[in-house]
């Protein structure tokens, strides 16, 4: 309940995560064999650079003659053409890889977003959603096309240089090969502990975007309360730790790298002694010390350079860790691969297979928790509504008016019983099937940016214009786009944000009448709307909601006296349920609250006299 | 223009480095140091083997001779090796302690800039008008805030760096290579005006396509920002699918921006290197052909040409340096458009005056930008320490004059006044009047703390622990939201907002109630705070208000008549004018709208309903 659970890695630096990230680079397998092919190619060219100095010093300079110097400067201009196309085409492919791998892997994660259940979002910012499917994709595609690649070539060319020293001296390269385990002992002491670090940093980093989205989505409540120090204060918290966290990393870095590096000049200095030795007592010839001493020169910054890479790798893990989390976490509520096969999944409907929906609602034996613990807040719980009811749910503020209209839309499925959508268990149908039947208008609706037009639209993406007029004009919406300059056409602005929170309820109210849908939840949908404009939609509901099944949740009494059922609800738990006059009869609850209201009214009354 | 417009960007973003310039300073001389170091050791070793062990006669002078000749010579250190491998290691060593302590300052310069400029720029925006949070997309000011905020890391951290660096390397060579060889000198350095000439019409060409590409990547996440807040909107009407292609449109748009521009860089880069490339191939030539006339020595050539390798180094840099600088260009653009937003600011000389005082509102006309006037001279005023109420239809302009009333807007010139006690308003200090004002939102925002933090939070800091709790107690009590809170499980410890336990609109209203009472400002506005909340409680709340707000003056915003009725003055807007006012027997005997909604809300037939 308490604080947002955060998945906990400790693992070191693990090739099965690694592995997750296989799928989406396997489609562009033919890109990185490419890039690999290329860097190799490249790195050929680059040896031979050196050899071209020497050659024209010793077929030109020192017998003092320039015979074949244009053929010599011709295959020289070759090569560097040679490097040039090589450049041109490595930073395209490596790019594509890049771009279409972070692109593919934002995909994955915004799909795998729209399946997940309100749950999930009830509990974590969005903010830290963002910074996975924004900056950690990011990274991961990035470090793979361009660093990944660099290292192969590092440890190619340290390879290869290893076996011609080997070649030149096996022994002499033995020796080489001593700092091997110290560079191991070091690898493994620093690496698990820039690991940690970096998860640390990436931890702290989706804070800090979670904190700007909450400090921008807050600005006005922030400077109603002028509290814009306070806030900055427990935000330069979070910069001070981003700042602590890095700096420590960057110095275990910055001891790991040197310390690296000075491992293989140990090696070159200890070769240099022996291979000096084995030269003056002429075991070995001149020649092939210094052409031995020329590649161990030669690997040291290649050496540098895995190290480097390999901090760079253990810095991507934790961003492969979050993604693949996000990617893993499993939705709460599932269609059956049954359901799919028949009814599709929740993107592409196979509607041909859908039966048409009449509206028969039947709780049956259903109980009820929500998935962040605590009671149960339904027990044992039935009722049938049969199409075409409306069912009007009363009762104090969070009380818990919304869990049986959760329910009933699969927002949430009943911990035990069964929830029949015209006789049958919605579970043996796809969620897409029973959401497109539905029209639901909220409390505190949400817009879109964009147009009026566009935001009614949403309802119905094939609607016409005139269609969308209809519906404003049926829920009254069109007064409100009388007021606006551009009509139809106005910008809503983020989250309808330029608009009143009266005037976003009948703009969400159209959406959901040009929806069409077989229920209608109206989830205190008018409660910021103006009393006449109420009276107005009150007509209007009671056309639109004929035939239809729907669920109003009020306060207001005399908004839902007309309501075919009327459940009244306290504590989470239904403790009555009738229609009005029945209610009233009881002399329960319902009463009470009727009467609590009707008591201001006759003051009202008795003011007036 | 458009380069002083760079550079102010620049500028903007680049004055956040000063309170690390020590560290810079430091960083930059050590990473020098340990390129000569990395330059000498090869030198070393080479020497070692050459004349050493080889047979080559050194060319040593000064201070390297005499140690040369102090460890012995050739012979002293024939027979002591080790001496040579112990230079190399001891090179080796002050190579690495000189990049340890680069890695380390420059980490220690970048990472205070970095805090200092998110620093900056989250005290910004807290600060910048609500007209600006209005007109921008968070998730775009995110990107800015996340992603452009990273490349201009990368910017401080390297280029500015390496730009020194490169800058370092290329005088050194020089300033080595004329001496030697001057016509030879200044052919190698004729590349460097066309290759710097190249990458400037590049950096034009590449500064656009780069605003281009951080402009999709902010709109992407914007697109990402939006779905994630809407998605109890998208779930209910089935639209995943259409939310995903708007995704992918926007997704591929982003990532084939970048595809093209890894053409461009690519075509540059080579470009780039094939300069390079034939730069020393004309040294090489031309060396060649002057050794072979004979007018330089072999010796003095190979020298030539290892300078030039030097010089060659830095120049192929560049290319990639100001591929990079392009894109960190257009970082601080878009960082320095939110830096340079104006914040909110005070006149001159602004007061700090009472505001238990009437309060007046004349002739004030306001409208928003594509919109046809919201308020239209309205002229009215709150008597002190009165309760006053405003009822109006949908998009009425209630909520304006609230948002005017706390300054969340400000009146253009010419646009009529507000003012306390004879005071403007906009003499006022900012921060006073909204102190003053203790404002409930229609859509309260609750930050993810915890409730107490949250109804705490406009308490001083200084308040005790035991005093701040028992504070809090006391306002949510009058909020009647103090049962609810105790019934979760953590009660007051409770995390809400974003993070947390999901409360129902009623708890959030009322919460944000009791947080408000805090403040304890003789102003007090409900902007229909109540609309959540049932009846039952509805009414035991502004009882407990009554009971406990004393002095203040009250201002209620509702469409229930029964939160109104009892109100001193009742204010009714239509279409942002005045349609009437007064008490609510002078509007019953009116017979004006405020008479036909109380009808409406009187229905008779609920009367009859209740057996009444």
């Amino acid at each position: 309940m308490a604080s947002i659970q955060e998945e906990e890695y400790n693992k070191s630096l693990d090739l099965k995560i690694w592995a997750k990230m296989v799928p989406f680079f396997k489609p562009y397998w033919k890109e990185l064999f490419g890039v690999i092919g290329l860097m190799l190619f490249s790195a050929v060219i680059d040896v031979f650079f050196p050899l071209m100095q020497s050659y024209a010093v010793d077929h030109f300079i020192v017998p003092g003659q320039l015979e074949g110097f244009s053929p010599f400067v011709a295959s020289y201009f070759a090569m560097v053409a040679g490097q040039t196309a090589i450049v041109i085409l490595f930073s395209r492919l490596s790019m594509v890889i890049e771009m279409r791998v972070g692109r593919d892997l934002k995909r994955a994660a915004f799909v795998h977003l729209q399946t997940l259940s309100f749950s999930y979002y009830n509990t974590t910012p969005v903010g830290y959603i963002l910074a996975r499917v924004m900056s950690d994709s990011g990274r991961i595609s990035g470090m793979v096309s361009w660093g990944l690649v660099d290292m192969m070539w590092a440890i190619a060319y340290i390879i290869g240089a290893f076996i011609s020293m080997s070649m030149l001296n096996i022994r002499l390269a033995g020796y080489v090969l001593l700092i091997v385990p110290f560079i191991s002992i070091l690898t493994v002491y620093f690496q698990k502990r820039i690991l940690q670090g970096n998860r640390e940093i990436r931890r702290v980093n989706s804070q800090i975007t979670g904190a700007y989205n909450e400090g921008i989505t807050g600005a006005k409540t922030s400077k109603t309360l002028v509290i814009e120090d306070k806030n900055f204060e427990d935000f330069s918290q979070l910069t001070s730790q981003m700042r602590r966290t890095s700096v420590h990393t960057a110095m275990l870095r910055a001891v790991y790298i040197p310390s690296i590096a000075f491992c293989s000049a140990i090696a070159v200095g200890f070769v240099l002694a022996r291979g000096g030795y084995l030269v003056m007592n002429q075991v070995m010839a001149f020649g092939t010390l210094s052409a031995f001493i020329s590649y161990a020169i030669g690997i040291v910054e290649p050496i540098q350079n895995v190290a480097g890479f390999l901090t760079d790798l253990v810095a991507t893990q934790p961003n492969i860790e979050r993604v693949s989390g996000l990617l893993e976490k499993t939705p709460d509520i599932v269609d059956s691969p049954e359901v799919i096969a028949k009814y599709g999944d929740s993107f592409e409907g196979k509607r041909e297979n859908w039966e048409p929906i009449q509206g028969d609602i039947e709780f049956k034996d259903v109980s009820f928790k929500y998935p962040d613990g605590g009671d149960y807040v339904l027990r044992h719980f039935n009722l049938k509504i049969p199409a075409g009811t409306t069912v009007a749910i009363v009762g104090e503020t969070g009380a818990g008016k919304s869990t049986l209209v959760n329910l009933a839309c699969r927002f949430f499925e009943p911990t035990e019983g069964q929830v029949l959508i015209d006789g049958v268990d919605y579970r043996e149908r796809s969620q897409l099937w029973l959401h497109s039947n539905i029209g639901y208008v909220l409390q505190n609706p949400h817009l879109f940016s964009g147009t009026v037009r566009e935001n009614i639209r949403y309802g119905n993406l094939e609607a016409t214009d005139e269609q969308i007029q209809e519906a404003a004009h049926k829920v009254s919406a069109d007064t409100v786009v009388s007021k606006l300059e551009k009509g139809y056409d106005s910008d809503v602005g983020e989250g309808g944000d330029r608009l009143s929170t009266g005037e976003k309820q009948l703009i969400s109210f159209a959406r959901a009448v040009l929806a069409d849908p077989r229920i209608f939840v109206l989830d205190e949908a008018t409660s910021s709307i103006d009393t006449q404009t109420e009276l107005l939609i009150q007509q209007a509901i009671s056309h639109l909601l004929e035939n239809r099944t729907s669920f109003l949740i009020a306060h207001r009494l005399s908004t839902i006296r007309q309501a075919d059922l009327i459940l009244v609800v306290r504590d989470g738990k239904i403790i009555e349920q009738g229609d009005h006059k029945s209610l009233l009869q009881k002399k329960g609850y319902y009463h009470s609250l009727y009467n609590q209201q009707f008591m201001e009214e006759a003051m009202m009354r008795k003011m007036q006299a | 223009m458009a380069q002083t417009k760079a550079k102010g960007n620049y500028r903007a973003i680049l004055k956040y480095v000063k309170g690390s310039w020590r560290f810079y300073a430091l960083a930059l001389l050590t990473s020098m140091m340990a390129n000569v170091f990395t330059f000498l050791r090869p030198q070393v070793i080479r020497f070692t083997v050459d004349t050493v062990i080889g047979e080559e006669p050194d060319k040593l002078s000064g201070f390297m001779l005499n140690l040369y000749q102090a460890v012995g010579g050739r012979e002293g250190l024939r027979s002591n090796l080790f001496f040579c491998a112990a230079a190399v290691v001891i090179v080796a060593v002050l190579e690495q302690l000189c990049s340890l302590v680069s890695r380390l300052t420059t980490s220690e310069a970048s990472e205070g800039f970095v805090l200092r400029l998110r620093n900056a720029l989250f005290s910004h925006i807290q600060k910048l008008p609500y007209q600006w949070h209005m007109e921008n997309q968070t998730g775009d000011i995110i990107q800015r805030c996340t992603s452009d905020v990273e490349t201009m890391r990368g910017f401080v951290t390297n280029q500015l760096l390496e730009v020194c660096r490169v800058v370092f390397l290329l005088v050194f060579a020089v300033s080595m290579m004329f001496p030697m060889n001057a016509m030879m000198t200044w052919v190698a350095i004729a590349f460097i005006p066309v290759i710097a000439l190249y990458s400037g019409y590049f950096h034009k060409k590449i500064s656009k396509k780069f605003r281009e590409a951080d402009e999709a990547e902010g709109v992407l996440s914007a697109a990402v920002q939006e779905n994630l807040t809407g998605v109890r909107v998208v779930r209910p009407f089935g639209r995943e699918k259409y939310e995903i292609e708007r995704f992918d449109e926007k997704n591929n748009l982003f990532s084939e921006l970048w595809v093209k521009l890894g053409y461009i860089m690519g075509a540059y880069w080579g470009v780039g290197d094939l300069f390079t490339g034939v730069q020393i191939l004309t040294v090489l030539a031309l060396g060649t052909v002057q050794t072979v006339r004979g007018a330089i020595t072999l010796g003095e050539f190979l020298v030539f040409l290892s300078y030039n390798q030097t010089l060659s180094w830095p120049i192929r840099r560049l290319g990639r340096i100001i591929s990079d600088m392009s894109k960190s260009g257009v970082s601080a653009e878009r960082l320095a458009y939110i830096l340079n937003s104006e914040e909110e600011k005070d006149k001159q000389n602004a007061v700090e005056a009472p505001m238990n005082r009437d309060i007046s509102f004349q002739n004030v006309t306001y409208r928003f930008e594509g919109e046809k006037s919201v308020l239209d001279n309205v002229t009215f005023t709150i008597p002190a320490g009165s309760t006053f109420a405003i009822l109006g239809g949908t998009g009425s302009g209630k909520s304006t004059l609230m948002h005017l009333l706390d300054r969340l807007y400000d009146l253009p010139e010419g646009c009529g006044k507000i003012s306390v006690g004879n005071v403007n308003i906009q003499d006022m200090k900012r921060s006073w009047v909204r102190q003053n004002v203790g404002m409930v939102l229609q859509e309260p925002f609750l930050f993810s703390r915890t409730i107490e933090e949250n109804i705490a939070s406009v308490l001083s800091v200084k308040t005790s622990t035991e005093e701040r709790l028992a504070q809090v107690k006391r306002a949510a009590s009058i909020a009647c939201v103090d049962d609810a809170i105790e019934s979760f499980q953590d009660g007051y410890g409770t995390i809400v907002g974003e993070r947390g336990v999901t409360l129902s609109g009623g708890q959030k209203q009322r919460v944000a109630i009791a947080r408000m009472l805090l403040q304890k400002a003789p102003i007090m506005v409900f902007d229909d705070s109540l609309s959540a909340v049932d009846a039952e409680t509805d009414s035991s709340i502004r009882k407990a208000l009554h009971e406990n707000l004393g002095g203040s003056t009250v201002i209620l915003i509702s469409h229930r008549i029964t939160t109104l009725m009892q109100a001193d003055t009742i204010l009714v807007l239509e279409d942002g004018k005045i349609a009437e006012m007064g008490s609510h027997d002078q509007l019953l005997a009116n017979n004006g709208i405020y008479k036909s909604i109380y009808d409406i809300q009187m229905n008779q037939e609920d009367r009859e309903a209740a057996g009444l």
